[in-house]
C-alpha cells in the first residue's frame, strides 16, 4: 500500500473539531429552542465559537499538505 | 469566444476520458484551466472568466435595477430588496449594532454578492467553476477584509500601541497577561486571516471535487464496468445529483459565513471595550 500518512493524519485531527461543532450548534439550536428572541445574538456567539473551533481543523488541512511531501 | 475555447477542451477532456480504459482519479490538477496566455502564471484563466463574467452580471443587476425602483415591487426588485435585506439586518445590524453598521454595508453586500454568485457558479450549467475554489480569489478578498479591520480598529481605538494595550482583556491576574497577549496578537494577526480565506477555498475546492469523483467515476462504472457494477454507476449519478443539491446549501452557507465573520471581525474592531 502506497501514499501518504498526513492525509490519514488529517482525517483524525479532524475529530476534535467535528464533536466541538456539534457541541456548539446543539447549544445554539437548544438556546433558540428555549428563547427564540434570543436568536440573533446566540447566532453571534454560536458563530465565533464555530470560527475558532473550524480553525484547528483547517490548520490540520494545512499542515496535511505541509507534511505532505 | 471564451465558450467556444471552454467546450472544445470540455470535448477533447471527454474524448480522452472515453477512449482510455483506465480511470484517471480527479485531482487538484483539474482546477486549472488556462484559457489564454499559455501555461503561464499570467494565463488568463478559467476562474478569471468566471469571475469577470459574475462582476459584470452583479453591476448590471443592481444598477439597472435600483434605476427603476417602483413602489410596487417588480420581481427584479423584490430578488434584490431581499438581498440587501438580508445582509443589512441579519448580517449587519444584528452583529455590528446600530450605532455602526451603516458605513460598512457597502463593503458587506458586497463581499457577500460576489462571493455568493461566484459559489454558485459551481453548479450553473455550462459555468461549473465556482471561483472561489482557486486558492488566489479567497486571498485576495480576505486581504481586503484584514487591512480593514485593522484600519478601522487602529482608528477607533486611537492609535497602534492602544490597539496592542486592548487585546489585552480587563480584569486578569498579572502574571497570565503575557500569554493571553501573546495568543491574542496570533489570534489577530494570523489565524483569523487564515482560517478566513481556507474555510472559502477549503469548502468550495473539496464540494466541486467530490462533485467530480460521482460523476466522472459514474461515468467510468457505467461505460467501462460489468454488468453489476453499471448499476453502481447510475447510483453514483443519482447521487451526484443529490450532492449538486446540497452543494447550493454549501455554498450559501460559505458566503453567508465568511460575511457573518467579517461583520463579526468589524464589530470586534469599533467596539469600545475588549
Amino acid at each position: 500500500m502506497t501514499g501518504s500518512i498526513a492525509y490519514l493524519g488529517y482525517g483524525l485531527a479532524a475529530i476534535g473539531p467535528g464533536i466541538g461543532i456539534g457541541l456548539i450548534f446543539a447549544a445554539y439550536i437548544n438556546g433558540v429552542a428555549r428563547q427564540p428572541e434570543a436568536r440573533g445574538m446566540l447566532q453571534t456567539i454560536a458563530f465565533t465559537g464555530m470560527a475558532l473551533t473550524e480553525a484547528l481543523a483547517i490548520l490540520g488541512l494545512v499542515f496535511a499538505f505541509v507534511f505532505k511531501g | 469566444m471564451s465558450l467556444t475555447v471552454i467546450s472544445a477542451q470540455l470535448l477533447t477532456s471527454l474524448v480522452a476520458e472515453g477512449d482510455g480504459s483506465t480511470f484517471e482519479t480527479p485531482g487538484t490538477s483539474d482546477f486549472w484551466w488556462p484559457l489564454f496566455g499559455g501555461d503561464s502564471n499570467w494565463a488568463f484563466t478559467r476562474p478569471s472568466a468566471v469571475m469577470l463574467l459574475t462582476v459584470v452580471v452583479l453591476g448590471w443587476f443592481f444598477v439597472s435595477t435600483s434605476r427603476r425602483l417602483a413602489l410596487v415591487p417588480s420581481k427584479r426588485q423584490w430578488l434584490a430588496e431581499q438581498t440587501y435585506d438580508f445582509v443589512r439586518n441579519t448580517i449587519a445590524r444584528d452583529v455590528i449594532g446600530t450605532k455602526d453598521f451603516k458605513r460598512f454595508l457597502p463593503l458587506l453586500f458586497t463581499l457577500f454578492t460576489l462571493i455568493l454568485l461566484n459559489n454558485v457558479a459551481g453548479i450553473i450549467p455550462f459555468i461549473q467553476y465556482p471561483t472561489t475554489s482557486r486558492i488566489a480569489f479567497p486571498i485576495v478578498l480576505t486581504l481586503i477584509v484584514y487591512i480593514t479591520y485593522h484600519a478601522v480598529a487602529i482608528k477607533a481605538k486611537g492609535g497602534v500601541g492602544k490597539y496592542l494595550g486592548s487585546m489585552i482583556p480587563p480584569g486578569l491576574p498579572g502574571w497570565l497577561k503575557p500569554i493571553m497577549f501573546v495568543l491574542e496578537l496570533l489570534t489577530y494577526f494570523f489565524v483569523r486571516p487564515l482560517t478566513l480565506a481556507l474555510r472559502l477555498f477549503g469548502n468550495m475546492m473539496a464540494g466541486h471535487l467530490m462533485l467530480l469523483v460521482f460523476i466522472i467515476g459514474g461515468e467510468y462504472l457505467l461505460l467501462h464496468g460489468s454488468a453489476p457494477l453499471k448499476g453502481a454507476g447510475v447510483l453514483s449519478f443519482g447521487f451526484s445529483i443529490l450532492m449538486t443539491a446540497f452543494e447550493l446549501l454549501i455554498e450559501f452557507l460559505q458566503a453567508f459565513i465568511f460575511t457573518m465573520l467579517t461583520a463579526l471581525y468589524l464589530a470586534d474592531a469599533v467596539s469600545e471595550h475588549h
